[in-house]
């Protein structure tokens, strides 16, 4: 019963984020400092895994063809495949569930438990809207973005493992990643990317927002926001692609 | 005026708040008192919408604000200034960030405006030269007088304030509560304040009702108080040493 209970409180909470914005050119301020918050503050973390996970794939790909009749430039093309379909889109969006959900959660929360949104609700000041709606609208900018970059470095991560290791050549990885290329590949990944930048964003600020208590509970609603992102991206992963591919 | 007529409120079944009625004075110091948990934050919650009641109304002069909707308790909101117990001032922004906050919200005022508005309301509180400082790096008591800055910034024609002395020293205790009757004067704000501090009911406490266990024990003023016939209020008035000892030694 508790999970529907917060299932409407959810979508009673969206209702309010959506709200008219008492002054749209402050809104927009707060976008593109969020923008900077979650998004470019997080490609350190994005550019270092997306290159290790590309060479990795590039390996366990090569090593797993051992069938002389499979071209080399399948390695190139697994890897392209993968990092599109997958990984970008969907690991890279887990890993920022864990980093800007908690952030989210724990800031809203703070706030939260230490009246300051109640200061914004005294002042008139539609407090979720206020709170949540730029962050949403900054990660459905940047985090597509950040994903297309994440696509671009694990490309270069793979190639660059198959040349040092001597397990792929330039040539064929390169050949690899252009054939049978489907520019709709692309668009099947930003569109999931989008959908998770909502679910992340709203599911960790709806957290937060409800954070009762002290900092033991802000320390709950963080954990809570990125279990809840995580699970709602694996969901939504599920019917995306049964939904755009199928 | 502040009006409430037979609130009650409940957490869970808990009844925190029990028929409620009083009447607030326009452009005095109206003073809550009472033992924590007696329900006197609860019951400012209430007053200022931020907390639904059970049963009960209350109105700002003619308007029943249990009955509106939040667009529309947004024009009542900006009339209303809080302190809040623990300062709320809001992190990420400087001590000048703050002030401005609620102009830069709803005012029309230039951005020279609202810096001088925000300025002067920071000079009204003897706060000088913290102005690119983090709420972070000030102590409680000049946080306690940035927020009454940034309450009285948006000239509100009612000012709540929640445990103004909380976690500060007997001295600056009492910094605050000059300020607040000060400027309940200055303004003509009608100014309601919870708190548990004796000083501060003799120093500004034009109106006093006295809350026990979410009942409304007893109304009067500070010269009444000292000399009530009530003995549930003498044994808050007078629990500590030292107030025994002024009654026994006048």
């Amino acid at each position: 019963m508790r999970i529907l209970s917060d299932i409407g409180k959810y979508i009673l909470l969206l209702r309010r984020v959506i709200a008219r914005p008492e002054r749209t050119h402050i809104y927009k301020d707060q976008v593109f400092l969020e923008i900077e918050n979650l998004g470019i503050n997080s490609l350190g973390i994005v550019a270092i895994i997306s290159i290790f996970m590309g060479a990795v794939v590039t390996i366990q790909t090569t090593f797993n063809i051992d069938n002389p009749l499979i071209p080399l430039y399948t390695v190139g093309f697994a890897t392209r495949q993968s990092v599109i379909l997958e990984f970008s889109p969907t690991i890279i969006s887990l890993i920022l569930a864990g980093k800007i959900g908690s952030q989210i959660a724990s800031e809203i929360g703070t706030m939260r438990v230490t009246e300051q949104i109640d200061a914004l609700e005294i002042m008139g000041i539609n407090p979720a809207s206020f709170l949540i709606l730029p962050k949403i609208a900054a990660a459905m900018i940047i985090n597509p973005i950040v994903i297309i970059i994440s696509m671009f470095l694990s490309i270069f991560g793979g190639w660059l493992s198959g040349v040092v290791t001597g397990l792929c050549s330039s040539a064929d990885f390169i050949y690899g990643i252009q054939y049978a290329f489907h520019p709709y590949d692309v668009m099947y990944a930003l569109i999931k990317t989008i959908v998770f930048a909502f679910l992340i964003t709203s599911i960790s600020g709806f957290h937060g927002y409800y954070t009762e208590g002290g900092a033991l509970e802000v320390g709950r609603s963080s954990t809570r926001a990125v279990v809840h992102s995580s699970i709602a991206i694996i969901l939504a992963n599920l019917i995306l692609t049964q939904l755009l591919l199928a | 005026m502040i009006t409430a007529k037979n609130i009650s409120k409940s957490f869970n079944d808990y009844l925190v708040l029990d028929d409620v009625s009083l009447e607030f004075k326009p452009g005095k110091c109206n003073l809550i008192i009472g033992q924590s948990g007696s329900g006197k934050t609860v019951l400012m919650k209430c007053l200022v919408g931020l907390l639904p009641v059970d049963s009960g109304e209350i109105y700002f002069d003619t308007r029943v604000i249990s009955k509106l909707s939040f667009n529309e308790m947004k024009n009542i909101r900006q009339d209303i200034g809080m302190l809040f117990q623990g300062s709320a001032l809001f992190d990420s922004m400087t001590v000048i960030q703050n002030v401005m906050f609620p102009l830069t919200m709803f005012s029309k005022m230039s951005n020279a405006e609202k810096l001088d508005r925000a300025n002067f309301c920071l000079k009204r509180v003897n706060l000088q030269n913290v102005n690119k400082l983090f709420p972070s790096e000030i102590s409680g008591g000049m946080k306690k007088r940035v927020a009454i800055a940034r309450a009285i910034s948006n000239n509100p024609r009612y000012l709540f304030c929640d445990e103004p002395n909380s976690g500060l020293d007997p001295k600056t205790a009492n910094v605050i509560d000059i300020l607040i009757s000060e400027i309940t004067q200055e303004y003509d704000i009608t100014t309601i304040v919870n708190t548990h501090d004796m000083n501060s009911v003799i120093e500004i406490g034009d109106k006093i009702a006295f809350l026990n266990k979410g009942k409304l024990c007893w109304e009067g003023d500070k010269d009444e108080i000292l000399h009530s016939e009530n003995e549930i209020l003498n044994d808050f008035v007078y629990s500590t040493e030292l107030t025994r000892r002024l009654k026994s030694h006048p």
